[in-house]
């Protein structure tokens, strides 16, 4: 399996231990014509599977986009492991990795030559990254297209080099952006076992989907977020007790959680 | 629906897809441009009518029967205008093999395929034709306006020269697929367009150099020999040129031709039509480096995204057609310093303006793929690099390129004139320089793919960066000969490069 999970010692029990919140977000602000996210609060706890939530517009890849550092916040501060993401952008980036819904390759490159970019950018020794970039693409199941370039691969093949690519450098915090969308149920089981494995061995990490089954079986803890707030966190029964909704499923939780926010406003 | 009737539906859809990607490419895909593009082309149609009057003027008052040194360069005009053509058209069809996305659709439906990619060959001819037409519209006029109605035939005939090089281009880049494969014919194509564009141009030319030591194609074309082996005047070689003239007996003769020529192209290749997109757009081209002995290298994050960068220069198929295409145009002057060895020829100025040119214009491209077109922008903006570090490498692999190619040629040069060479090779820096400049003072988020519409994201850009190029490559040839206007002509082209830099969307 995925050896360098295992192998990186810095992603041990250290990690998981850590008082240091994986991801601490305070008064994030962002307006485009609209405000986009509103004054967020949000902290993910070290070695914890977090989904973000919400409906679509709501703002949740706004949020992770300022969080990867991709936008620059209007107002707010974001901390990864504690590291200022705005002040040092370098050393917060060097820690994390981002998979966006539209996987960003590039055509004319082989998996096997995008995962050694990637692992360059990030400067890990290719002693480790070389075995560790073979083992994440077969146990994506792109063995057999290796040395293809990525020109002819479908959406699901793109998105499945794009997430090696962000395992490649071993991040402590991975941030998914709708990271099963267009993968076949074979794909997405992949993908889900990759990521299940990657906390266990005490990664952080922050999730947004669109499949909230998917959110109540893999995540901790799970954020809702609608019109640039984050409106209810919590494990799931915490959701449940918090909204008084009993034993309801997450989707009948979230609709109601929604329409409630949606009313409000 | 008849099929006559879906024939009809289909015909107005591909027309209408050629015209929105016409547009498009005309208004940089913004909306609210309409306006602007069409002022734009007008204005462009008019000015153009001045080169072309300097260009073909003097043919106006030609009459048949014409001399043969007439027929020639009346003919070998005609042909250089169908070559560029076919260049075109062997572009467009590849890309149409490539880049369609409604295949699926299209192979999904009810619809007879054999008819509707014979509406699809149609099409590319129309398309082909309709841009010969508009390219060659200021050329007929300046010939009507000063020669009389007759010179009206030439349209006919630019239209034989888009039927017959659309015709060609489908035959051959159909041909190609089955005997290279559609993972090599897109490279090869791309070659072979800009080889079919420039080489006529170019061989020329370099008979020219051999024969008379001068750059001038006319040299050849008007020559004692040239007349001497051209056949008689009733020969059908001539009859491009009659017809041009206002013969209809040989215009119509031509436009049946073509129209058979494209009817032949469109009965034998229509069938394979669909199978050879659907090959192109599943095909899977391999790594020659093996995943077996596959390594990653070492070395700084500046190191991994330099190489990266040349990998996808080396993959690039336009890139290496245009390259080719300027080194095709550095053999004229490349030549003409070999002879200059034996002989005391003063053309060996010409050398250092064209060179600079070439330079500016490739770094232009190279600039813009490299800085603007990244596939994977999210993943670089989140790589543990400093925006400016992620720039300076990829403003080093432009450098390092034009060095690359250019560096052999002013060696040469040395050996002839070393003052001339260090001039050319500080044309060479600065020019390139600029072209860098200006697309990083204009950069844009883009995908490389997009490359071919990279002119119409920022005009300001896109002239700037010619006169530029142009600015660098007189002043080079000026400080050859005239120092002053050196100076002036450097001046100038600094001015342009500041104020280009003042109004960058980029600066501060």
């Amino acid at each position: 399996m995925v050896g360098l999970a295992s192998a990186q010692n810095h992603l041990g029990e250290d990690f998981m231990k850590s008082e240091q919140p994986a991801l601490q977000v305070q008064g994030l602000t962002k307006r485009f014509d609209r405000l986009a996210v509103d004054a967020l609060d949000l902290t993910v706890r070290a070695g914890e599977f977090y989904a973000l939530v919400g409906p679509n517009g709501a703002g949740k890849t706004t949020t992770l986009r300022m969080v990867a550092g991709l936008l620059r916040p209007d107002a707010g501060s974001v901390a990864i492991f504690g590291v200022d993401g705005l002040r040092d952008p370098v050393a917060a980036k060097q820690i994390m990795a981002w998979v966006s819904d539209e996987p960003m390759i590039y055509e004319k490159l082989t998996p096997l030559e995008y995962l050694e970019f990637v692992a360059g950018l990030w400067g890990v020794d290719p002693k480790i990254s070389t075995p560790a970039a073979r083992d994440l693409l077969v146990s994506l199941g792109l063995e057999p297209h290796l040395d293809e370039r990525c020109e002819g691969f479908s959406k699901g093949m793109r998105q499945k080099v794009a997430l090696a690519g962000a395992l490649v450098h071993d991040p402590r915090l991975i941030i998914l952006d709708e990271p099963l969308t267009g993968l076949d149920a074979v794909s997405a089981r992949h993908v889900k076992g990759l990521l299940g494995e990657r906390v266990r061995a005490g990664c952080t990490v922050i999730m947004t989907t669109h499949i909230l089954e998917v959110a109540e079986r893999m995540a901790d803890r799970i954020g809702v977020i609608a019109a640039g707030r984050l409106v209810a966190e919590g494990t799931l029964s915490e959701l449940r007790e918090q909204n008084g909704h009993g034993n309801t499923s997450l989707e009948d939780l979230f609709i109601a959680l929604v329409d409630v926010k949606a009313e409000a406003a | 629906m008849s099929v006559a009737t879906t024939l009809t539906w289909f015909a107005r859809h591909e027309l209408r897809l050629a015209w929105r990607e016409w547009l498009a490419m005309m208004t940089g895909g913004r909306r609210g441009r309409k306006r602007a593009a069409a002022i734009g082309l007008v204005v462009f149609a008019a000015l153009m009518h001045l080169p072309a009057y300097a260009v073909i003027g003097r043919f106006a008052n030609l009459h048949a029967p014409l001399d043969k040194t007439s027929l020639i360069v009346l003919t070998s005009t005609i042909l250089l205008a169908w070559a560029l053509m076919l260049s075109q058209a062997i572009e467009s069809v590849t890309r149409v093999f490539y880049a369609r996305a409604d295949l699926d659709l299209i192979m999904s439906s009810p619809a007879r395929l054999t008819n509707i990619f014979s509406v699809r060959i149609a099409a590319i001819a129309l398309v082909v034709t309709g841009m010969a037409l508009l390219f060659s519209t200021p050329f007929v006029d300046v010939l009507v306006l000063n020669g009389g109605a007759r010179w009206l035939a030439g349209f006919g005939v630019v239209v034989v020269i888009g039927f017959s090089a659309a015709a060609l281009a489908i035959a051959i880049t159909i041909l190609l697929f089955r005997l290279i494969g559609p993972a090599r014919t897109r490279l090869i194509a791309q070659i072979l367009a800009a080889v079919i564009g420039a080489g006529f141009v170019i061989a020329l030319q370099i008979a020219a150099i051999l024969s008379y030591g001068t750059l001038s194609r006319f040299a050849v074309l008007t020559s004692d020999a040239a007349a001497a082996f051209a056949p008689d005047a009733d020969s059908l070689l001539w009859w491009p040129a009659r017809a041009a003239l206002g013969d209809m007996e040989a215009l119509l003769f031509l436009l049946s031709a073509s129209l058979v020529l494209l009817g032949g192209v469109m009965a034998i290749f229509s069938p394979r039509f669909a199978d050879t997109a659907i090959v192109a757009s599943a095909q899977a081209i391999t790594s020659r480096r093996g995943n077996r002995a596959f390594a990653f290298r070492g070395g700084s994050r500046q190191q991994a995204l330099r190489r990266k960068e040349f990998l996808l220069l080396k993959r690039d198929p336009w890139l290496i057609s245009q390259t080719l295409m300027q080194l095709l145009y550095l053999v004229p002057p490349a030549l003409l310093l070999w002879r200059s060895f034996s002989d005391s020829s003063a053309a060996i100025v010409l050398i250092t303006p064209v060179v600079v040119m070439a330079a500016g214009q490739l770094a232009g491209g190279l600039a813009w793929l490299t800085i603007s077109g990244e596939d994977a922008a999210d993943l670089v903006a989140t790589a543990p690099l400093s925006p400016s570090a992620v720039l300076r490498a990829k403003i080093e692999v432009v450098l390092i390129v034009i060095g690359a190619i250019f560096a052999p040629l002013i060696g040469a040069l040395a050996f002839a004139s070393p003052l001339q060479a260090a001039i050319t090779a500080g044309g060479v820096t600065i020019g390139g320089a600029s072209a860098t400049a200006i697309q990083l003072w204009f950069r844009v988020q883009a995908k490389r793919n997009q490359f071919r519409r990279r002119q119409t994201s920022s005009r300001l850009a896109t002239f700037a960066e010619a006169f530029s190029s142009i600015g660098w490559a007189a002043t080079s040839a000026l400080a050859l000969s005239l120092p002053t206007g050196a100076a002036v002509s450097g001046l100038m082209t600094a001015a342009i490069v500041v104020a280009t830099w003042k109004l960058s969307p980029r600066r501060g």
